[in-house]
């Protein structure tokens, strides 16, 4: 079904609601600019998906969200996601807003903030206003500028100078209500030479009914100087709910952006994950995992853009497509101009598990400057009969023999997944969706 | 109860090319049986016909292995009842580590609940391992990827080793095998001679049958058998080559298959 939605929100609208949650001024005037920008700019228009003709009006209403004592309470069908660690820095967002947050006395005392994007835009305008919006653009499409005027709860992540947060700071986003907009906004900041590891699940709880809903997020990753930033989130949510995912991180000179995404939804996705490699030496490595199914649509891209000196960008992306699933895989390296000695590799591989499932590998390079190496790699292939009827006759089933194939396509990235919790979830996950 | 493999009158078709023109084969329990024969004449079609390659389609005859029609089952119910191939190619698979796969395999031998366990499993593959002079490494390697010729040849007697088959079929083993790979593998395969199993090793040199004494050799042309003898037959055609047995039964063309 098409929906030519005339915009949910508008200018006073947008303004009315910020009030109401007694948001600062400066915050309340960036709603109601993106609110009026959404009234006029058009839909992005990723390669070969017309995303207009899914169903983007279940944006839902701002729902106040009810406060949890204990992360038990939530549904059954979500406790796995909550990390085993009973200390572990932990925030969660339920619908439209946050319901549980868990910070360590040892990051307090490292001065980190990690704490929920409303409550900081109040407390730490100083630290927040400078940098929200400054990575993903809330006049580029329509999209970022509606979810510029409607997010609502997020993670404000701020790791001071020099500081080095040595455990993983985690969030959990739930869908369960589908009237209630979901669009948390996520805001990382780490200052020169700190590091950090962020992991977060997006997920639904099929406890709700099946209206279709809509997670329309954003993240941003300011990287200063020599700082390290490691970003990990597993989305895994019901053929109902639409994935709109923007990522963008801004790196400065010598740092580091690492992206780990599961796209293992089983709705609709839109997924955008671009590195801007503006200092000089600094890099990024994004890996994306994918498994499509039924008749599921997704666009995933992945962007590395080359504005510094000496700067590194490796992509990869593996999906694996069953039954009438169509992934439209997107890699570009930008290299401007100036950016001389920069190196940019992408790989996307797609393995086809049905005559009746797409996929489309497109690796784009586009290159402004000549002293510099890229290099990309694409593939769309089937599991290979020689390979099964290898492994059949040592006497491994037809079905494990498939299994292997495909978890070996997968393994090479899922493998060098750094932390832990984060691999073996992505496993479990991966193994769910292929048996399904 | 000792192995009896029978293959009687057993024709096959690639692609409706006619490969194989009735093989008649007996093999016991503790017999070695060697196929030579010039390139393109069948074997690796016999061989690929036997284990099920659905390529190959069986347009006649039986194989029965003690008893047990081979011809009706899937490739994987032809491996556990006893039938094992060490192939002229082996497939590379990435991803699948050779210990996974090797695991595997032991697990589909076994009752669901009574999987080999790990460290079990690591100790016999390691203890192969090293009869074969293989590096500890390749255990995680992917399984074949990157292997070079001998490295993977190797690998199929390692499986040969692990899975305890009661027909063994070894396609060219000895291709690609330096001297001292040769004897290891030799070594390798005299070790699992038994009264239950028997072998079936297709090789183009007296060479590989001089570390593995065969019982019989057999010469196959245009997909048949078309003379078999001991011992003395491989040492004959190693020294004067085909044409003499190609005079002696009137053949001009010995392959099979060539439009
Ligand atoms: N997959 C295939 N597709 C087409 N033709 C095939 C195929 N496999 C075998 N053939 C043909 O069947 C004939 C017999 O091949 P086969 O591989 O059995 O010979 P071989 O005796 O094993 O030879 P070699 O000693 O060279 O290994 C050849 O003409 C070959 O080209
Ligand atoms: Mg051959």
């Amino acid at each position: 079904m098409s929906t030519q939605l005339s915009t949910p929100i508008n200018r006073s609208s947008a303004e009315a609601l910020s009030r109401s949650k007694q948001e600062p001024q400066w915050l309340a005037s960036l709603r109601a600019e993106a609110a009026e920008l959404a009234e006029t700019l058009a839909w992005p228009k990723p390669e070969k998906t017309r995303i207009e003709r899914w169903s983007l009006g279940a944006l839902g209403e701002y729902k106040a969200a009810e406060q949890l004592t204990r992360v038990e309470d939530l549904p059954a069908d979500v406790q796995p996601y909550v990390p085993q660690d009973a200390g572990a820095d932990f925030i969660v967002q339920r619908n439209s807003g946050i319901v549980f947050r868990q910070l360590s006395e040892q990051l307090k005392a490292q001065g980190v903030i990690f704490t929920d994007l409303e409550t900081a835009a109040a407390e730490h305008p100083e630290l927040v206003q400078p940098y929200l919006f400054s990575a993903v653009k809330k006049d580029e499409d329509k999209l970022n500028a509606l979810h510029a005027a409607l997010w609502n709860g997020g993670i404000f992540l701020y790791v001071p100078k020099n500081v080095d947060v040595e455990l993983p700071v985690q969030a959990l986003f739930l869908t369960d209500d589908p009237e209630a907009t979901f669009a948390p906004h996520i805001l990382i900041v780490a200052e020169s030479n700190s590091r950090v590891t962020y992991v977060d699940r997006v997920i639904s709880s099929r406890t709700g009914d099946a209206a279709p809903s809509i997670h329309h997020g954003a993240v941003e990753v300011i990287v200063k100087a020599g700082a390290q930033v490691r970003f990990a989130s597993i989305h895994h949510m019901h053929p109902q709910v639409i994935d709109l995912s923007v990522r963008r991180s801004n790196v400065e000179r010598d740092g580091r952006i690492e992206w780990i995404i599961g796209d293992l939804n089983d709705g609709n996705v839109l997924s955008d994950t671009t590195s801007s490699l503006d200092g000089a030496g600094s890099t990024s490595d994004v890996k994306v995992i994918s498994i499509g199914a039924s008749d599921q649509k997704m666009s995933l891209t992945t962007r590395a853009v080359h504005f510094g000196k000496n700067t590194d960008s490796l992509m990869v992306t593996r999906a694996v497509m069953k039954e009438q699933a169509t992934a439209i895989i997107n890699g570009i390296t930008k290299i401007e101009k100036g950016a001389t000695k920069a190196n940019g590799v992408q790989t996307e591989k797609v393995l086809m598990l049905s005559p009746k499932a797409r996929g489309d590998a497109n690796p784009i390079l586009l290159i402004d400057e000549d002293d510099v190496t890229a290099g990309h790699a694409a593939s769309v292939g089937q599991v290979s009969p020689e390979q099964i009827h290898y492994l059949m006759s040592r006497g491994i089933s037809k079905a494990q023999a498939e299994r292997l194939i495909i978890y070996g396509f997968l393994a090479p990235v899922v493998s060098e997944i750094p932390i832990e919790a984060v691999r073996t979830q992505l496993r479990e996950l991966l193994e769910r969706k292929l048996l399904s | 109860m000792s192995t009896k493999f029978v293959i009687d009158g057993l024709k096959a078709t690639i692609e409706d090319k006619e490969i194989l023109k009735g093989i008649n084969l007996e093999i016991k329990g503790g017999e070695i049986h060697a196929i030579m024969g010039p390139n393109g004449t069948g074997k690796s079609t016999l061989a690929s016909a036997l284990m099920g390659h659905p390529k190959y389609e069986v347009t006649g005859g039986t194989a029965e292995l003690n008893g047990e029609d081979l011809l009706e089952m899937d490739v994987d119910e032809r491996a556990l009842a006893g039938v094992f191939l060490a192939m002229q190619y082996p497939s590379e698979i990435s991803g699948v580590t050779n210990s996974d796969f090797l695991r595997s395999a032991i697990n589909a031998r076994r009752e669901e609940g009574d999987e080999i366990s790990l460290i079990k499993f690591i100790r016999q593959m390691e203890a192969k391992m090293k009869e074969l002079d293989m590096n500890p490494e390749f255990a995680h390697r992917y399984l074949n990827e990157g292997f070079s010729g001998g490295e993977k040849k190797r690998n199929e007697i390692l499986q040969m080793l692990m899975l305890d088959p009661k027909i063994v079929i070894l396609d060219e083993i000895d291709s690609g095998l330096d001297i001292d790979a040769l004897k290891i593998v030799a070594a390798g395969v005299n070790s699992m001679r038994s009264e239950d199993r028997g072998f079936l090793i297709i090789t183009h040199y007296q060479r590989l049958l001089n570390y593995i004494t065969p019982d019989y050799v057999h010469v196959m042309m245009q997909g048949r058998i078309v003379k078999s003898g001991g011992p003395e037959l491989a040492a004959r055609l190693e020294n004067e080559g085909y044409d003499w047995v190609k005079e002696e039964l009137g053949i001009v063309d010995e392959t099979v298959g060539q439009a």
